[in-house]
């Protein structure tokens, strides 16, 4: 009797909430992914990746959130493909012959989306909020080229008038540098520099907090050729073009989607069905079958990217720079991006990708086996005998373990050496990078924006990514005259003698140079993409 | 009966605090933490975060800090949504797994038990083979294998379904029928085996000598007790489609409950670990609890014991 009671209970426990979702559904979404857009309005739907953490263009730290900050903000500068710089906010601008002095000169139609004018008063409350310690903002440190940047972030200066961050009129905006940065507007292109809508975040939580609702669609302001029309989490993003942009006309598409797609899987499957005009990525294993069955909707960029793996120099054999230099030079690079990556990935000999506005490396490296095997031997080790143990550690992907499964093949057979492979999740490798627990690991390194003093900077002795326990009193000491260099050909001489200096001692072994994959309807037209994979939207136009 | 009950439910309430104790300390003791990126950031930026969302006060005083806001029912803001409480998150997400559970449910129970029945009463025949042999296949074969299967067909192929997402009625049928049909498999296993036990037994013979349709017979009197063990198993059946369809959910991009327990420990998102931890810890007791209550009402020596 009682079970009775019981399965029926079940039964109409499972009816009623059949009944009651299939209800709710019949209101859902009115842009479901299938349904049919009105004729005459633009929609692109573009995989997104993951879930964006924030629309905060000071919080956010990752790929898909710079994607929308893209359409819903825009700096005072901008980047063309070219990479040449382009007005934003600012329609000009001056700087001074020392290098140090950027006065920006606003345009008069720059307006927020609920209508009021961005000013130079809004770029400077945000560098302000963006330093304030209580915000704890991740890349706070970008601003830190800034006279007094780092200081008032680290509370030895407490005015903030006393920054190198001024607000001259309305409409000029002035930044002073402690030292010349000639990087200085490409790195304006990093959310970091953008500016926020100071009366809306104070209205919604204050400017020293981080969990307020001020980017919730019904809050949101920005000052970007889109505007945000909706938000469900997990499900999709939804931009319309803004009515308020100064450069509204030239604005092609009415609506963005961004579907939060985790799974290049799933997503390369949403592309096939039609569900998506243009991907976040490509799974590698798909990209011979795309080249072989629709090479039109693949899409191949190269990106400014390194793949490498890092020693840790402070442990033995890797304390001795033959043994680093001999692993280096044992391995078969174009094999690698031919078999295992085919993606038209270039071999890296060199530290910095080519094209980095006009930066072309000198020093690359020379595979040789024979002068592997010298060294080895000359570092104790003839023909691999009495190499200790050595590990490999790399991040629980597929893609790393099949580079680092040929490494290890590549050694063995040329070297006689054997080292074993271990991986691990994302954070403890991380972790384990950080706090210089490993041997020899994967590592890679992506620009911030492109110029080559990224890929330079970042070895500095005791830099907080260099994480290989190496360093170098003279590339510490060239690395700060590069700034000062009176032009770019004179900053890249020194660069080059810089990566003699790396390349000699080997810290890490430079594997190859990434490519941006994914897949591009036939339908988009004029989708470009600089070589740090940025696509500002408002180019980007669609076919009906 | 009510004593049953009271102590029952101080022991789920006991066992649910240990739960939180001890999810509350693994996390922290696991390496890397919210803030561990590739990009490293500078040791002053990392304290002021830590400040943040104090984490910079002694552990046993996040812990109690941590309980005195639970009692308030606050889990917290989340560290990887800055703008979302966990709150928030799960009370968006809950009715989406709940969906997605109750119509995989129904799924399994309607296939289970229809062709666990069939089985039954066309016992050694094909049909029989047939139906067993699915059984076997569901059980076996895992929903990652069974969900690009049916979305190359369904949704490449033929075009009849989006091949992910959860926008229109139509996007719940691929994940529904994915987890649905793992669970029809086994439901479908017990209704075979308890509807055998109940054929063979005296109050079968004398309905069917009374002349009872063969239809009758087993809708009226034989799945009535065949279905026992399909109801026990319901209770676990139901927290496993609660919590276990992380798979379902992240391939079709179902926007559950199940994929932010996976991911929230991935991206060290403590708050949201433990808030999922706790919400799935809950519903387990109570399912447990409503089962241990239903077995004690009908079984006078289990509330004794």
């Amino acid at each position: 009797m009682m079970f009775r009671c019981f399965s029926f209970a079940a039964v109409v426990a499972v009816v009623l909430v059949f009944a009651l979702t299939g209800c709710a559904k019949n209101e859902a979404s009115p842009t479901a992914a299938n349904s049919v857009a009105a004729p005459a309005k633009k929609i692109l739907r573009y995989g997104n990746g993951a879930e964006p953490q924030e629309l905060d263009p000071q919080i956010v730290t990752g790929a898909p959130e710079h994607r929308l900050v893209q359409a819903f903000f825009e700096g005072l500068v901008t980047e063309d493909p070219q990479l040449n710089i382009i007005p934003g906010v600012a329609e000009r601008w001056d700087i001074s012959a020392d290098g140090l002095i950027y006065t920006f000169h606003l345009r008069a139609d720059a307006k927020w989306s609920n209508g009021e004018l961005v000013t130079a008063t809004d770029f400077l409350e945000s560098a302000h909020r963006m330093l304030r310690p209580a915000l704890s903002a991740e890349y706070a440190y970008m601003l830190w080229l800034v006279v007094g940047a780092e200081d008032f972030y680290k509370g030895n200066l407490t005015d903030f008038a006393q920054t190198g961050f001024k607000a001259l009129d309305a409409r000029t905006y002035q930044i002073t540098l402690r030292q010349p940065a000639p990087f200085l507007l490409h790195a304006m292109n990093h959310e970091a520099w953008q500016p926020v809508p100071i009366a809306t975040i104070k209205k919604f939580g204050g400017l020293e907090n981080k969990n307020t609702p001020w980017t919730r669609p019904e809050n949101f302001v920005g000052n970007g050729p889109y505007i945000l029309n909706s938000w469900r989490a997990n499900q999709l993003i939804v931009a319309e073009r803004s009515p308020t942009y100064w450069d509204r006309a030239h604005v092609k598409i009415d609506e963005i989607d961004f579907y939060p797609v985790e799974l290049a899987e799933t997503e390369e499957k949403m592309f096939r069905a039609g569900q998506l005009d243009l991907t976040y990525e490509l799974p590698l294993s798909k990209i011979d079958v795309y080249r072989r069955e629709n090479p039109a909707a693949l899409r191949i960029d190269p990106f400014d990217t390194v793949y490498f793996y890092r020693f840790n120099v402070a442990r033995k054999p890797f304390d001795d720079v033959r043994v680093r230099r001999a692993l280096a030079l044992a391995i078969n690079r174009q094999s690698i991006v031919k078999n295992v990556l085919r993606a038209g990935e270039l071999p890296a000999t060199s530290l910095v990708p080519p094209g980095v506005l006009g930066y072309v490396s000198e020093n690359h490296f020379r595979e040789d086996l024979t002068e592997a095997r010298r060294l080895l031997a000359e570092a104790g080790y003839p023909d691999g005998k009495n190499f200790p143990k050595v590990e490999l550690l790399y991040n629980t992907l597929e893609k790393h373990r099949v580079i680092a499964e040929a490494i290890q093949q590549m050694w063995r057979k040329n070297l006689g050496i054997e080292i074993t492979l271990y991986n691990q999740e994302w954070k403890v490798y991380m972790d384990a990078q950080h706090t210089r627990n490993f041997q020899l690991e994967r590592g890679g390194w992506q620009a911030d924006y492109v110029d080559p003093h990224v890929f330079f900077d970042l070895w500095e002795t005791g830099g907080g990514n260099n994480d290989t326990n190496w360093g170098d009193p003279e590339y510490d000491r060239l690395l700060h005259s590069a700034l000062a260099a009176p032009n770019d050909a004179a900053r890249f001489a020194i660069y080059q003698r810089m990566e003699k200096i790396f390349l000699d001692a080997m810290p890490v072994i430079p594997i190859y140079f990434y490519t941006y994959n994914r897949l591009v309807s036939p339908r988009v037209k004029n989708f470009f993409t600089t070589p740090l994979d940025n696509f500002p939207w408002k180019y980007v136009d669609l076919a009906p | 009966m009510l004593r049953f009950i009271t102590s029952r439910f101080l022991q789920s309430l006991l066992a649910l605090f240990l739960v939180i104790t001890a999810t509350f300390f693994m996390v922290r003791f696991v390496p890397g933490g919210p803030f561990t990126a590739e990009k490293a950031v500078t040791p002053e930026i990392l304290k002021n975060l830590e400040a943040h969302y104090g984490l910079n006060k002694p552990l046993w005083r996040q812990y109690l800090d941590y309980l005195g806001s639970l009692a308030r029912g606050d889990l917290g803001p989340s560290f990887k949504y800055p703008n979302r409480t966990v709150n928030e998150i799960l009370g968006d997400k809950l009715p989406v797994s709940a969906e997605l559970g109750a119509e995989s449910l129904a799924v399994a129970l309607v296939l289970g038990i229809g062709l666990g029945t069939l089985a039954a009463i066309r016992r050694n025949t094909w049909i029989d083979y047939v139906a067993s042999g699915f059984g076997m296949t569901g059980i076996s074969i895992p929903t990652f294998v069974v969900g690009p299967l049916l979305v190359l067909a369904l949704a490449i192929k033929a075009g009849w379904f989006n091949a992910s997402g959860w926008y229109t009625p139509a996007d719940r049928v691929l994940p529904c029928l994915v987890l649905g049909l793992a669970y029809a498999a086994p439901i479908s296993r017990l209704t075979r085996g308890g509807l055998l036990e109940i054929l063979h037994q005296d109050f079968i013979r004398t309905a069917r000598a009374k002349g009872a349709s063969e239809f009758r017979v087993v809708t009226r009197h034989a799945l009535r007790g065949g279905l026992l063990p399909v109801v026990s198993f319901l209770g676990p059946a139901t927290a496993g489609i609660l919590t276990g369809s992380f798979v379902i959910e992240t391939i079709f991009q179902v926007p559950g409950v199940g994929r932010e327990f996976v991911n929230s420990a991935f991206n060290r998102d403590y708050t949201l670990v433990l808030g999922t931890v706790i919400l799935y810890a809950a519903l387990i007791m109570a399912l447990n609890l409503a089962v241990d209550v239903a077995q004690a009402w009908m079984n006078p020596k289990v509330r004794l014991e």
